[in-house]
């Protein structure tokens, strides 16, 4: 386990120096930032001094190194267009971001979860077939529609629920700022969160139907059945479980995809998270926070991926034994 | 003789297709006494497996009894509700299937799947039900049941498994028990050891058991009576000995005679020529009239019935007289 575990830090490891080398080439392909900051007028030396504070005249390996040696110590550089260093302003946008899309998750999973066991069960009913003919709108339809029908529907029309912003927050220890503590704060939540989670929501549906389809036609359920176990046993304490591992390796990689491309959720709901300051920054070409936040989604994807790996050998003893092997 | 453990009258069962009702078994009709072993054997698709799952009610959709009934201890039990049926798989009727390998969840060690079994139909505490499942491990030949009891299913062999399975058919004392070729999946030294532990169990505890398989040697060393099963229906049922030695329905000869033996002289094995007619082309008649050498005009259009035949109950109008050995001879 433990063998394990530090392999898998080491590929981790391996993965973020790649990352790390082609966020860094980002600084030499996308436009040239000095022109981006000062003004027409600005003379060739005003120029070259601002290369100069940036860096910018040192040869490409020092500038690579000093890169990923500043970013071990999460210093992302200084904000092109804020002026301000990354990692603050990453800092400031990330609760954000994290809660929305933690709510997303929690909605796209505690609903899809159920609603793909209930229709892997009840195979043809009607409900079922209601319910897998919604999924497809869900599936087909472009989250950018889907936040704006919302907003129509229930911030325009209805008047329920605000259409932009993340309403009244509350700060913790002033490190980290939460909605989810006011009523105001929950409720500008909800209408993003659905449209964050929709996709996500019925892709795990479906995933959960098929493999509850499959696991329910396997000889240990029959003879669960032959036993005269309750359904409520075979469903959930055998079916459900041997769908588990699949689950958690699409739920894995989707909920990072929740959070490092929440981008066009962010910015339809004009969420202050690091969607919506990424979007900023490419229109500014503002390398840095880019740069930052291409290594902070491979980080996500790298922790949850190991997370699901520890989640499989919890679920599953043959895997126990083969990564002891 | 005291009333049968297990009755069944006239069964059957049709699976709907698009092309109208297909039937599957037609009027099966047999009972099975208490601690007796019914053998039931036939080539694939006779329907002796979908009998043993009509039984126990499990027969999925699009199948369906459709007529006859099933009588446990006297009371029907093919009209129950899913919950009452529920209530007698695993308590009254136990079952057991083919494949060892792929019958026990793998993700559940084996001692849980048995304290569930034990806890869902008897009032016994968690610890109880654990004294109990360790208890059955060591009945079924476990070596060191109290510890194995934690271990999950891949860490057992297929004979092993196949033991596990049994332990946990009978986990809740059923008093039938229907065993679906449950030495088919197993290497042959193995099938002996599972063979003689189902003999010792049905022997110890009384059970009667349904042995369906297509080997007739495990029938041979462990039932009581045979039920030759052809196209869905039962030709010859009888005692094992007579049905082996001198059957009396053409089909059941060719079966016999189809079995290799030590002592036999002639090369070549007897063959059965052509194949069973599928559900959709039966013919109208008997079933096997178009591979009997025996068959006449009538078989080609009336259906025998189940009749006293020499030694055994056959259903045929030519029945066979000689022995396995005079025609092999």
């Amino acid at each position: 386990m433990l063998a394990f575990l530090i392999r898998r830090l080491f590929e981790a490891a391996l993965v973020m120096i790649v990352v790390a080398i082609v966020a860094f080439t980002l600084f030499r392909f996308v436009g040239d930032p000095v022109s981006q900051m000062v003004s027409q007028d600005a003379t060739i030396a005003q120029r070259e001094a601002l290369k100069a504070e940036l860096g910018l005249n040192d040869p490409l390996i020092v500038q690579c190194a000093h890169f990923i040696w500043k970013s071990l110590h999460f210093d992302f550089g200084i904000s092109y267009k804020f002026r301000e260093p990354v990692v603050n302003l990453l800092g400031q946008r990330m609760p954000a971001t994290l809660e929305l899309a933690a709510i997303a998750s929690l909605f796209a999973i505690g609903i899809g979860i159920p609603l793909g066991v209930y229709t892997g069960i009840n195979r043809d009913s009607l409900l079922t077939r209601v319910i897998m003919a919604g999924s497809l709108i869900g599936v087909s339809l472009p989250t950018f529609l889907i936040g704006i029908l919302l907003i129509y529907l229930f911030a325009v029309t209805l008047h329920w629920l605000p259409s932009y912003g993340r309403g009244e927050t509350t700060s913790f220890f002033g490190l980290w700022q939460t909605g989810l503590l006011t009523s105001g704060g929950l409720r500008a939540l909800v209408l993003p969160a659905v449209t964050l989670g929709l996709f996500q929501l019925t892709l795990v549906m479906r995933l959960v139907r098929s493999e509850m389809m499959e696991v329910l036609r396997t000889d240990y359920i029959r003879f669960g059945r032959a036993r005269g176990l309750t359904n409520r046993a075979i469903y959930f304490a055998h079916a459900l479980k041997n769908t588990l591992v699949p689950v958690i390796t699409v739920i894995g990689v989707e909920i990072g995809t929740l959070i490092a491309f929440s981008i066009i959720t962010e910015t339809v709901f004009q969420w202050p998270g690091m969607g919506l300051l990424f979007i900023q920054s490419v229109q500014f070409a503002d390398i840095p926070i880019m740069a930052a936040y291409l290594l902070l989604s491979a980080v996500i994807f790298v922790t949850l991926n190991l997370v699901v790996d520890i989640l499989y050998m919890l679920i599953d003893p043959r895997i126990r034994v083969a990564v002891r092997a | 003789m005291s009333d049968p453990i297990l009755s069944v009258k006239d069964l059957r069962v049709e699976f709907a297709t698009r092309s109208g009702p297909l039937r599957a078994i037609d009027g099966v009709s047999f009972d099975l006494n208490k601690g007796e072993v019914l053998g039931f054997v036939g080539e694939s698709g006779a329907g002796k497996s979908l009998t043993g799952t009509a039984v126990i009610g499990l027969i999925d959709p699009p199948g369906k009894i459709t007529g006859g009934e099933i009588r446990l201890e006297g009371r029907r039990i093919d009209h129950l509700s899913i919950e009452e049926l529920r209530r007698i798989r695993g308590r009254e009727i136990g079952m057991i299937f083919q494949d060892p390998l792929t019958s026990l969840d793998p993700l559940m060690r084996i001692g849980d799947q048995l304290i569930e079994t034990i806890i869902t139909h008897v009032a016994v505490s968690r610890t109880e039900a654990r004294a109990r499942a360790v208890k059955l491990l060591e009945d079924v030949g476990i070596p060191a049941a109290a510890e194995r009891v934690m271990s999950y299913p891949h860490e057992f062999s297929g004979g092993m498994r196949q033991r596990v399975v049994i332990a946990l058919a009978l986990a809740a004392e059923p008093k039938v028990i229907i065993a679906d070729e449950p030495t088919t999946a197993l290497d042959v030294s193995v099938q002996a050891q599972i063979i003689a532990l189902l003999k010792k169990l049905t022997s110890e505890r009384g059970m009667a058991v349904m042995l369906i398989t297509h080997d007739m040697g495990v029938i041979a060393q462990i039932a009581n009576r045979v039920a030759v099963m052809y196209s869905g229906r039962i030709v010859e049922i009888g005692p094992v000995a007579d049905v082996v030695r001198q059957p009396a329905h053409p089909y059941s000869m060719g079966l016999m005679g189809s079995i290799p033996s030590l002592h036999a002289e002639h090369a070549r094995l007897k063959q059965i020529p052509g194949s069973m007619p599928r559900l959709t082309a039966l013919p109208a008649g008997c079933a096997f009239s178009p591979r009997c050498e025996r068959a006449d005009a009538r078989c080609k259009v009336e259906r025998p019935a189940l009749a006293a035949t020499g030694m055994t109950t056959s259903a045929c109008f030519h029945p066979v007289t000689s022995t396995v050995a005079e025609v092999a001879g």
